[in-house]
């Protein structure tokens, strides 16, 4: 016991310092991927004229205090203006750069002042045409394509809650630092990238870590403390220890700033009455089709079988011939994998890599996790979609974006106060 | 390297009202946990509310200082009753996911520029604590290398600290304190005997809650602002790290375990500082000597849990989980 938790924190230290002066050398040429802002941030948009055709070479300038950017849109009408930091920008559309016969919408601010926080990219649209009524235009399509990314998010959330959950149910551990494995297969797969691996092999060697990584927590910690009867709540704030150990690793060698996976900016394409980024795209594909395959794992197969019992009733489990320390390392693998392809998909989608956006979702898949019912796999699925389209759709409905987070969260402890089994939840399990 | 200086500076550390605020907020915690059972991941929430609450009133509504401290003390007790009412029957778990993620969303409130003119949003609030320095009774001068200003808020600070724990002590070594650590130890036993357990449960919240806005006081007077920033999820493990230090259903363990994790934390900056500039050591940058302290705070957390749950004062037997 003494041995191996001594072991997991030699490992923690090991990997600390073998990987701190890697990072020192890749940290001064932070961008993987050819692109051509300087700048972390950049305020970007479409200028599309009222038949949706591109309008290219229109001047725009963005200003802040003595900072000024301008871009010219290109011939699919796209502008991208870098800019140093985050906050209030003045952007501004040369009018007189405009095509024949093409007018800014009436209602159009030009220049308009932006702010942006929290996000490293802002787009602002321009509209053009005789006098386009925005909203009204707007709110269906809008309410369509949040519905859908909404939909994304809720199934990159599941990827996450998935495997919690079934951690949860096999363990009885509410594991804090789930967050970080999230964190871990971003981080992982952008320092890969930055060496230059291709973009399927990096991904791949990121999830087999994020694997490795649910291996080595169990054999190293959980499996020595369930051995020595350690009650749940004690292993809750190990956890939690876990977490800040982890979060602050990956700071050490990361860095604080923002940094992009490869191909992370695309622009949005226009799928039936949806427009998606393809980003976007492939993240709902993947991420259903993963959940499809596990789903699949837990009904139809022998393991998915034993899993479950061992969820149920660990000791009848054991009594009745199943391996139940196995059964708990193939899940926190399996959980580990899951939750670095959630990581990798919520890079994507915000876009870009920090050190604390794994913990920045944590209390959203908890909200899933609980919202379905704290221990059911299935559950957990629905309470993320959920999450992720009340998210999602909450800005539509005229909530702050900056808000957005909060519906999840209280919608969480509203149905805990009606419902605490959650949706799919037994009553026993509670209280 | 100036070990002198070092070690004077990490043992300032011990009274500062920032070590003050950690106190009382850990000692919000150990009601809660220590004594009651109940697991409380939303400490900052409460700081968050105290200090807004007084912040607030002081400014939007400029009322006096003993106002704006009711004010942000109802507050706080309001936020208990409203995290208590639907998760005290439930299990400990789920408490700890609600109170988390209800200090989350006063975070977000309290960040969001929806409301910037009366919670300046990012950028907090700030000028509030003039009611408080009227009140101040040392003349200008030098007190042991301190203005009288900063003197002042020392002395209010431990002194609250020094009334706080006596409350706690006398609360716990009443009747009503007995039915608490009964609840903590078998909930059923207590509920058969006639006690209505989820009044006590309450009851606790408040005041650890209240305990809480106290500490978020204590924290942001000296500073002059409240900011959303400091009131993160990291705040509260933080506390939890001082509880579990000093001992979790002890009056003075979190008041002991606060001032260790300062002067701890204060000496391993010192000494790592001291080595980058003294170039002993050259694969760290100041910044990431930063991060490897809240790296060993994590790691001493865990160990803590591990091997010694019961802290530095407390009494195995007490523990609030088996």
């Amino acid at each position: 016991m003494l041995k191996a938790v001594g072991a997991v924190f030699a490992a923690i230290i090991t990997i600390l310092l073998v990987v701190a002066p890697a990072s020192q050398a890749t940290t001064p040429s932070p961008t993987p991927s050819p692109t051509t802002t300087v700048f972390q941030n950049s305020i970007s948009g479409f200028l599309r004229d009222d038949e949706r055709k591109p309008i290219a070479d229109v001047t725009i300038t963005a200003t802040s205090g003595d900072f000024t950017g301008t871009a010219k849109s290109a011939a699919n009408g796209a502008w991208t203006i870098g800019v140093p930091t985050q906050g209030t920008y003045e952007v501004e559309l040369d009018e007189s750069t405009l095509p024949e016969g093409i007018k800014l919408a009436e209602g159009q601010e030009n220049p308009r002042s932006v702010t942006f926080s929290q996000t490293s990219n802002l787009s602002v649209i321009f509209a053009f045409g005789k006098g386009i009524v925005i909203e009204e235009q707007n709110f269906a399509q809008n309410l369509l394509n949040r519905l859908v990314a909404g939909l994304s998010f809720g199934l990159l959330l599941a990827l996450a809650s998935v495997g919690l959950s079934l951690i949860f149910g096999t363990t009885g551990l509410t594991n804090f630092a789930h967050g970080e494995m999230v964190t871990l297969g971003a981080v992982v797969m952008f320092g890969l990238s930055a060496m230059n691996l291709p973009f399927w092999l990096a991904g791949l060697l990121a999830l087999i870590f994020g694997g490795l990584a649910g291996y080595v927590q169990d054999a190293g910690l959980w499996k020595p403390l369930r051995g020595r009867g350690t009650g749940l709540v004690p292993m809750m704030i190990v956890s939690i220890g876990l977490a800040l150990a982890v979060r602050y690793v990956i700071q050490f060698n990361f860095g604080g700033a923002t940094q992009q996976l490869p191909f992370a900016q695309s622009p949005e394409i226009q799928l039936g009455p949806v427009s998606i980024s393809p980003n976007n795209l492939w993240s709902l594909i993947i991420s259903a089709v993963v959940i499809a395959v596990i789903g699949i794992v837990l009904l139809k197969t022998r393991l998915g079988k034993a899993t479950r019992a061992v969820a149920d009733n660990p000791a009848l489990a054991a009594a009745s011939g199943i391996d139940v320390d196995g059964v708990i390392r193939i899940v926190w693998v399996a959980g580990g994998m899951l939750a670095a392809l959630g990581g990798i998909l919520w890079a994507y989608y915000r876009p870009g890599v920090t050190f604390d956006m794994g913990s920045q979702i944590l209390l959203l898949i908890f909200a899933g996790v609980t919202l379905g019912g704290l221990g059911t796999v299935f559950g957990a699925l629905v309470g993320s979609i959920i999450v992720g389209i009340f998210v999602e759709l909450t800005t539509v409905f005229g909530l702050a974006a900056d808000l957005k987070y909060v519906g999840a969260l209280f919608i969480m402890i509203i149905v805990l106060l009606f419902r605490p089994q959650g949706i799919l939840g037994r009553r026993e399990r509670v209280g | 390297m100036d070990f002198g200086f070092i070690f004077s500076s990490a043992l300032s550390e011990l009274f500062t009202p920032t070590t003050a605020a950690y106190a009382l907020a850990a000692l919000g915690l150990a009601v809660h946990f220590g004594y009651s059972g109940l697991l409380n991941f939303g400490q900052a929430g409460f700081m968050a509310v105290g200090a807004y609450g007084f912040a607030i009133s002081t400014l939007t509504f400029g009322v006096p200082f003993f106002v704006g401290l009711l004010i942000a003390v109802i507050c706080s007790a309001l936020f208990a009753l409203l995290l208590g009412i639907p998760t005290l029957r439930l299990r400990a778990d789920y408490l700890a996911i609600v109170t988390i993620a209800a200090a989350e969303i006063v975070r977000y409130i309290v960040t969001t520029n929806q409301l910037d003119a009366v919670t300046g949003s990012a950028d907090g609030l700030g000028a509030f604590e003039g009611g408080f320095y009227a009140m101040n009774p040392f003349p200008e001068g030098s007190y042991m290398g301190m203005n009288n200003r900063d003197f002042f808020i020392r002395v209010v600070a431990w002194a609250l600290v020094i009334v706080c724990c006596l409350v706690v002590w006398l609360l716990m070594r009443s009747p009503w304190g007995r039915v608490l650590k009964g609840i903590r130890e078998d909930e059923n036993a207590v509920r058969s005997l006639g006690k209505n357990v989820y009044a006590y449960k309450m009851q606790a919240l408040v005041i650890g809650g209240v305990l809480g806005a106290f500490a978020g006081m204590v924290f942001t007077l000296p500073r002059g602002a409240v900011q959303p920033a400091n009131y993160g999820t990291e705040l509260t493990f933080f506390l939890w790290t001082c509880l579990l230090l000093g001992g979790m259903s002890t009056v003075l363990g979190p008041v002991v375990g606060a001032m260790i994790f300062w002067v701890v934390l204060s000496l391993t900056q010192g000494i790592l500082y001291g080595l980058i500039e003294s170039g002993a050591v050259t694969w760290l940058t100041t910044v990431q000597a930063g991060q490897l302290r809240y790296i060993l705070v994590g790691i001493a957390l865990m160990l803590l849990m591990i091997f010694r749950p019961q802290g530095v004062f407390g009494n195995k037997k007490e523990l609030a989980f088996a």
